[in-house]
């Protein structure tokens, strides 16, 4: 039988990278969105100027 | 730029209630595993990760068969997408099982049957996002791409059949495993309704991302032909 704090510690451990790596993912999509779409407005501008 | 259907906005919202659901049910539903305690609590988001990057995979590979069929790179955006998220979901498989291995094992790795084809199956779809990267033309990039998942997705059903076929100490959740398993535990009802109302979650959520994804991946080839057509 696994003690008691060490199978805590475990669970918080494992509960805490699948959050992290899900968080890291997320931030990633919504910067490259954010990317995207200034460059798409910037790039729009420049076609309508010509 | 298209605006954001509404089905994906429902889509979005149904994703963090069934997450906030699924992570409700883990700990105040699913009872207690008698030996392992807590860090069994593990087990419904790691296999439900897992399930989530290898149905990922094999919708990239069924994208691929559909875009050497059509040869719409609409299709390779599909296929693109599927493969990223679930990297990500398979990785999230990985380490949580490691997390979960060494208290129940006595160490986060061991060159196991299924952490051996778990991490080869990573590597593998790791390879296709750094390959794709070095082709410049957009349909030679696609054929690549289509061929490899294809290919690639053979090591999907190894990996998922590895726990039945070779002794191993990876335990088996339905049906008969290794004699060898360490960390095999007797499933309840309310383990079980957890399980599965934790994998429909995760579906739901793979569902929700892809469709993020492919978006992204649209307003990406929208500003590429923007550039195109500015430096002309």
């Amino acid at each position: 039988m696994i003690p008691y704090a060490i199978s805590i510690k475990y669970m918080l451990t494992g509960f805490i990278a699948i959050f992290l790596i899900i968080a890291i993912y997320l931030v990633s999509l919504f910067v490259r969105w954010r990317r995207l779409k200034r460059d798409f407005q910037d790039l729009e501008e420049m076609e309508n100027q010509q | 730029m298209r605006p954001q259907p509404k089905v994906l906005t429902f889509l979005t919202i149904l994703s963090v209630l069934l997450f906030l659901a699924a992570l409700g049910m883990v700990f105040l539903f699913a009872p207690i595993e008698a030996v392992m305690g807590y860090v069994q609590k593990i087990f419904y988001f790691h296999i439900s990760n897992a399930w989530v990057g290898m149905l990922g995979f094999l919708v990239a590979a069924t994208s691929g068969v559909i875009y050497l069929v059509k040869k719409d790179l609409k299709w390779d955006i599909v296929e693109f997408s599927a493969v990223e998220i679930s990297l990500v979901f398979f990785l999230i498989a990985i380490v949580s099982g490691s997390i979960w291995a060494k208290p129940t094992w006595g160490t986060y790795w061991t060159w196991d049957a299924r952490l051996t084809t778990a991490a080869i199956l990573e590597m593998i779809y790791l390879a296709y996002l750094l390959l794709r990267q070095g082709i410049d033309d957009p349909e030679r990039r696609a054929r690549f791409s289509a061929v490899y998942t294809l290919i690639g997705a053979v090591s999907v059903p190894i990996t998922f059949l590895s726990i039945r076929i070779w002794q191993t100490i990876h335990p088996v959740v339905i049906g008969l495993g290794s004699s060898d398993a360490q960390g095999s535990f007797g499933m309840t009802t309310s383990m079980l309704i957890t399980m599965f109302f934790c994998l429909i979650t995760f579906s739901v959520v793979f569902i929700t991302l892809l469709w993020y994804r492919i978006r992204l991946g649209q307003l990406s080839e929208q500003v590429d032909q923007l550039k195109y057509k500015i430096m002309q």
